[in-house]
């Protein structure tokens, strides 16, 4: 039951062969088998979790219509607050915290009637791309569980690739949804900028965060994003327009005479072999499929790297000054005639972790007189070359893409005292944070010479996430033809689990 | 090739309200110069006449009517607080002795 697609559950569900407390046991089942390996989770809820299914259970017993992901369970980034359960970020600065309010995306996914199993393992405040930075422990690979699993949202991609949940909610502020989907075999959407509400969502680079889903097919993805996005008047920067049609995309799937172009900056030197293999063949695939295929030049994307290592670590310097020992969260050193100032310093040291005090130094830095307009304001006109390189690209392409990552999945310790070798594996995703855009993952196979999957990126217009979905059902439907099972049929099944 | 000493790192934490360890100070002014040097790429291209952008959509201000909302109960508010007395948030001392 549990590796079957949410859109199949919903079915069960509907037909009675099944009820949301027998899907929601079957999924804490898995998390109680393999999680210990995994470790994609921080929390399990598990009597929340049950109570909200029997709830809707209930209402469907008494005939009421629910929503299409009525009873389905779900996995949450530890990024989000939900009322009452832990959330912490995956910072020991946060630790022990119950937040007294629901964000708005956990009380969209109630009032949906999904239900969430617990929050996911992430880099702290989802700084950095491998969940190695969490204050908890990493998050390790289903494929391969002494890889990384990819980040910030590791803990939701591997949980959602462990069948240990159907689908999952991320946050992307660099790549963070879209990366550790291809590492892990699933897809995930990065949804335009101001198209799912930040409200309740912990900040970390204000102008860059986005809250998204994840799933093992493309319409599962398309029916989460659905339920997660629309206007918000809690959060300023929420777009007030129609949610764009992309459950309808995902299930039309269609590529024909759709023009496709492939950013020439994205590819080639610096991309692993078996990943520029598998991207080169899903290209073939949507020519097959009527697709036009043509180069577009992006000469900025060259910068794109920088520009964000230096707007994410000023914006996220500022956002974590709120960690002040005061309010909430943890307090050190609070002994008799410590100052509020002595305090805040020792909280701040015990409860960050060593990347977060990195971009925090780094973004004080950026910030300080002197050095200002030289780093913060280049990199914000950089930000606009960015965003005139892509509104030129799409005017002669209705989609862009890339492959997601410049590798598979790598080994866990491997890059964790390089920031600049972590760093590096963003370049591909991160052009898309900067302009605000949308973006997708979703797999392309598994490269040859490891046997880890290969993310696929399918990049469109601000407000135009359909044609991520239309692209993407298509390509996947192809290639599912042509390998015969799922991708993540290939996965190795974990020990004691299903 | 950038870089950034002990004592320069030192500062920044102590703006930054973060108190660090000697190793620490030494390890961060280490691995900065390379940072730096990545960072710093965006000064080679010739950014005469562009305009900056702090955010990917125009931002305009947002009113609603001025009316009261429900908010938060003091109970619910108090209760992630590290201390608490009397109802209220109970903070260090931010003032000398003699103030």
């Amino acid at each position: 039951m549990i590796r079957q697609s949410a859109t199949q559950m919903a079915e069960a569900l509907a037909d009675g062969s099944t009820t949301s407390v027998e899907l929601t046991k079957a999924h804490l089942a898995q998390i109680a088998a393999v999680d210990g390996q995994v470790k994609a989770f921080l929390h399990v809820d598990a009597d929340g979790a049950l109570a909200q299914a029997s709830a809707v259970d209930a209402k469907r017993k008494s005939g009421e219509k629910l929503s299409p992901l009525a009873g389905i369970p779900l996995a949450l980034k530890d990024v989000l607050a939900q009322r009452g359960v832990p959330t912490t970020a995956g910072s020991k600065i946060l630790q022990g915290w119950l937040p007294p309010y629901d964000s708005t995306v956990v009380t969209k996914l109630k009032s949906a009637g999904l239900v969430i199993l617990g929050k996911t393992n992430m880099d702290e405040f989802a700084m950095g791309s491998s969940t190695e930075n969490s204050g908890y422990g990493p998050t390790f690979n289903p494929w391969d569980l002494t890889r990384t699993p990819g980040g910030s949202s590791g803990g939701s991609a591997a949980a959602v690739s462990a069948f240990e949940a159907p689908l999952a909610v991320g946050s992307d502020t660099g790549g963070s949804i879209r990366q550790p989907a291809a590492l892990t075999g699933i897809v995930g959407v990065r949804p335009t900028y101001g198209a799912v509400s930040r409200f309740g969502l912990i900040a970390y680079s204000s102008s860059l965060d986005q809250a998204g889903p994840f799933g093992r097919t493309v319409l599962d993805t398309a029916l989460l994003h659905e339920v997660m996005a629309g206007h918000d008047p809690k959060d300023a920067t929420s777009i007030n327009a129609p949610v764009p049609a992309v459950v309808a995309a995902a299930k039309s799937g269609d590529v024909k005479g759709m023009k496709i172009g492939v950013i020439k900056q994205l590819q080639g030197a610096g991309y692993q072999k078996g990943v520029q293999a598998r991207f080169d063949e899903s290209l073939q695939v949507l020519a097959s499929l009527g697709a036009e295929i043509v180069e577009v030049d992006c000469p900025n994307f060259e910068y794109a790297l920088a520009a964000y290592y230096l707007i994410a670590p000023s914006e996220c310097s500022s956002n974590l000054a709120r960690f002040d020992a005061m309010r909430y969260g943890v307090r050190t050193g609070d002994s008799d005639g410590a100052s509020a100032e002595a305090v805040m310093s020792a909280t701040r040291d015990a409860g960050f972790g060593r990347e977060v005090k990195r971009r925090i130094i780094l973004g004080t830095y950026a910030l300080s007189s002197g050095y200002y307009d030289a780093y913060y304001g280049s990199a914000q006109k950089i930000r606009t070359l960015i965003i005139e390189d892509y509104a030129k690209a799409f005017t002669q392409a209705d989609v862009l893409v890339s492959p997601t990552a410049p590798t598979t999945a790598y080994k866990i310790g491997e890059k964790v005292d390089d920031p600049m070798a972590m760093y590096l594996g963003d370049v591909a995703t991160i052009p898309v944070n900067l302009a605000g855009i949308c973006g997708m993952s979703l797999p392309a196979g598994l490269a040859e010479e490891d046997n880890l999957p290969v993310g696929f990126q399918i990049m469109a217009p601000a407000m135009q996430d359909q044609r991520l979905y239309q692209a993407g059902a298509a390509l996947e439907a192809a290639l599912l033809t042509k390998w015969g099972a799922p991708i993540l049929s290939k996965a190795p099944v974990l020990a004691g689990g299903k | 090739m950038s870089s950034l000493s002990r004592d320069d790192v030192a500062k920044l934490a102590g703006l930054a309200r973060i108190e660090m360890t000697e190793e620490e100070l030494v390890s961060l002014s280490s691995q900065f110069g390379m940072i730096l040097d990545a960072v710093a790429r965006v000064q080679e291209v010739d950014l005469t006449g562009v305009k900056a952008t702090s955010h990917p959509q125009l931002l305009e201000n947002i009113a609603r009517p001025d009316v009261v909302l429900p908010s938060l109960s003091p109970a619910d508010a108090l209760a992630g607080a590290p201390a608490q007395e009397e109802a209220r948030f109970r903070v260090p001392q931010i003032l000398g002795e003699a103030e």
